[in-house]
């Protein structure tokens, strides 16, 4: 094997802190935006990744998360390679989910049972844009009164499709949005209003 | 169940550390004990930690036995616990202890069969004289004697009988086994789990209960087919090689026992075994886990089973001398108001048990 | 163990003659890695693609010896991965905690992938460690077989 693999976290330990350090603060604010800076040197993961998705995935993922994604041959193989992480074609199997194109639809992805919850699916979603300050008006847990986040690049249908995950609650999935090196999150408690 | 949170006692406990330190070392006159001397000396020691802890790591478990002050139980909590630190990066293909390298093996049930008897280093032939020239150092002993290796090769004792059909085979399968450290127990729990958690059980509890079997409990009739130590290779297939690759060897210790089996509507009459394999030199521990894996099985043989080793919760509930250790020792921790209440219900029902005495 | 691989087309040949050699470096010390190689060639530069990191395999045994999988216990195990400047990537997986073992493992893998270098590498690291895994196997067997029973039946025993 040569020339196609490429390094992962340079400081796989301080790298994957700071990487969680920003999903847990995106999560926990859902809707501002989380800029993964810092890492040294700069992830550099096979095309489509983005840096913040590929970042997280390598800081979530590991040899116990299924994941699917629809990055190609190179991203899989990369991504086995760093966190060891099984690779599965169905979406329903997976813990974490990586789409750069269209997604699979949200209600058929892995729900959580009531008695866990947790056991459900994490999507994470890189979009051409993320920008605070308008668009989308999101209220919820971790939201004082209300957070604007503009996304540019959402799949049609989005908005009805986050109602019905909504409503399945506590089950149901989170969703991380990335663009770039930028992210922020949509867990299953936050609802949207389109502005 | 209450607990009520305290605070205070940090300077005890600081206190506390700092004579169990000095207790650890002894008196300083003397030499200190390095990880590699107990790696070396105490070797068994050593394997029964590395087994216990489920963890093979020889420096690891040597400095945990230290650390520990050769308390072996405290030395394996410590190995688990070091080893939930680390990422697993994957399992391993399946050990053939048919190609074990062999520093012993024997049988009970052939006297002449292929590769013959090795006895190794065995403590069997010994007379349990306590040695008072080990008490004092001296040189190294002398070398081990040698002899020409035939490179004959030593077929399992299971496999003999197999021959004439008169073993029953074990169901070929590479279906991935189900994994303690990940997933709970539950039961009824399939053989691959059983042997797992009777491979990191405690010794003494295995001992224990592979012994009642022979004593009555449980409908045990035993004989050593074989019992082999030595060194197996370690192979894992990482995928980005696509092709499996040795890590390095374990020494491990296997035992076939072989046990009669009367035969059932769908069996005939045949020998059947229960099995153990433990990491290290652990010849009591594999032959303990073998009784029990056998009894363990007596249920899905159609046996009548009834006798405490031959009850899955009873013994994979219990065998875990860490799990076991925490719960009989957590009744250390303060049940300040537990006891309160307990105290109060007491003096109550004394107090009505007075009356109605004196009334 | 035979650096001589038996397979009849090119690609399991290299990747059998890939899997001796990591087996006998994984089983090597440090230091005996490093003594050897101030007689041989030397090594070229490498980045590190993964690691040195150290974690964990289960090892599993089959029930009865031969049955279905279960798991024993888990080993401590280092890996690392790395490249060299002409794109070759090189893997060590070593048992044990030992992350300077684990890169100079890797970068023999990959320098040992290289036609040029191969030759000499083999000589002057590969086979010396493989003669002296060998030895010490030997030496273990001879002892064993010095422990073998030699049955003699007595007469009044028949």
């Amino acid at each position: 094997m040569t020339g196609t693999l490429t390094a992962g976290f340079g400081e796989p330990v301080l790298d994957a802190q700071r990487c969680f350090r920003a999903v847990l603060d995106a999560m926990s604010r859902p809707g501002r935006v989380q800029r993964l800076a810092g890492l040294s040197p700069p992830l550099a993961p096979p095309a489509p990744l983005g840096a913040a998705a590929a970042a997280v995935l390598l800081t979530l993922s590991d040899a116990d998360t299924p994941v699917w994604l629809d990055a190609g041959a190179a991203a899989e193989a990369w991504l086995r390679f760093h966190a060891g992480a099984p690779i599965v074609a169905a979406p329903a199997e997976a813990a974490f989910l990586l789409a750069s194109g269209p997604p699979p639809a949200l209600r058929d992805l892995a729900q959580g049972t009531d008695e866990e919850p947790h056991r459900s699916a994490t999507l994470i979603l890189e979009v051409a844009a993320l920008e605070e300050g308008d668009g989308w008006r999101l209220t919820g847990p971790g939201i004082e009164h209300a957070h604007w986040l503009r996304v540019t690049g959402l799949p049609e249908g989005f908005a009805a499709a986050w109602q019905g995950n909504r409503a399945r609650f506590p089950c149901g999935i989170d969703l991380l949005l990335c663009a770039g090196d930028r992210l922020a999150a949509l867990p299953r408690t936050t609802a949207l209003e389109i502005g | 169940m209450a607990y009520v949170a305290v605070k205070g006692g940090e300077a005890a406990i600081d206190a506390a550390h700092a004579w169990l330190a000095e207790e650890r070392r002894g008196d300083p006159a003397l030499p200190e004990l390095t990880v590699e001397q107990i790696g070396q000396q105490l070797g068994l020691a050593v394997d029964r930690v590395m087994a216990e802890g489920a963890c093979h790591d020889r420096g690891l478990a040597a400095l945990a036995i230290k650390q520990a002050r050769g308390d072996l139980i405290e030395a394996a909590f410590l190995l688990r616990a070091y080893r939930t630190t680390l990422p697993r990066f994957a399992g391993s293909e399946p050990l053939d202890t048919g190609a074990m390298r062999i520093r012993r093996r024997i049988s009970a049930t052939y006297k002449d069969l292929p590769g013959g008897q090795v006895l190794g280093p065995t403590f069997d032939y010994t007379h349990r004289l306590l040695d008072f020239a080990l008490a004092a150092a001296g040189e190294p002993p002398p070398p081990a004697p040698q002899a020409a290796a035939e490179a004959a090769s030593m077929p399992r004792v299971t496999g003999i009988l197999a021959q004439e059909g008169l073993m029953q085979a074990e169901a070929a399968s590479d279906a991935p086994p189900p994994d303690l450290t990940r997933e709970p127990l539950a039961f009824p729990a399939e053989r691959p789990l059983r042997l797992q958690a009777l491979a990191r059980g405690d010794e003494g509890f295995l001992l224990a209960l592979g012994y009642s079997t022979q004593r009555g409990y449980g409908n045990a009739h035993p004989f050593v087919g074989e019992i082999r130590m030595g060194e197996v290779a370690v192979e894992i297939t990482p995928p980005e090689l696509g092709f499996a690759i040795e890590i390095g060897d374990l020494t491990v210790t296997e035992c076939q026992m072989v046990n009669q089996f009367a035969g059932s509507k769908t069996e005939p009459p045949q020998f059947t075994r229960g099995y153990g394999l433990v990491f290290g030199h652990a010849e009591r521990k594999a032959m303990a886990m073998a009784l029990v894996d056998r009894a363990l099985r007596g249920a899905e043989l159609g046996e009548e089973a009834d006798a405490p080793a031959q009850s899955q919760e009873f013994v994979l509930y219990h065998c875990d001398n860490v799990e076991a250790t925490g719960f009989v020792e957590h009744l250390k921790l303060p049940h300040y108001v537990d006891f309160q209440s307990e105290l109060e219900k007491i003096r109550q029902l004394r107090a009505t048990a007075l009356r109605e005495a004196a009334e | 163990m035979s650096l001589a691989a038996d397979a009849p087309n090119p690609a399991p040949t290299a990747s059998a003659a890939r899997r001796c050699w990591m087996g006998i470096l994984a089983r090597a010390s440090r230091a005996e890695i490093a003594s050897l190689l101030q007689a041989a060639p030397p090594l070229p530069a490498h980045r590190r693609l993964r690691g040195p990191e150290t974690g964990l395999v289960m090892a599993r045994g089959r029930q009865g010896g031969d049955g279905a999988p279960f798991n024993l216990g888990e080993l401590t195990v280092t890996r690392c991965s790395i490249t060299l400047d002409d794109g070759t990537v090189g893997h060590a997986y070593v048992a044990g905690r030992d992350a300077g073992q684990a890169e100079i493992a890797a970068v023999l893998d990959a320098a040992l992938q290289d036609p040029g270098r191969q030759a000499s590498l083999l000589a002057a690291v590969i086979e010396p460690l493989a003669a002296a895994q060998a030895a010490r196997a030997a030496r273990d067997a001879a002892r064993a077989a010095a422990t073998r029973v030699q049955f003699f039946t007595m007469a009044t025993m028949r």
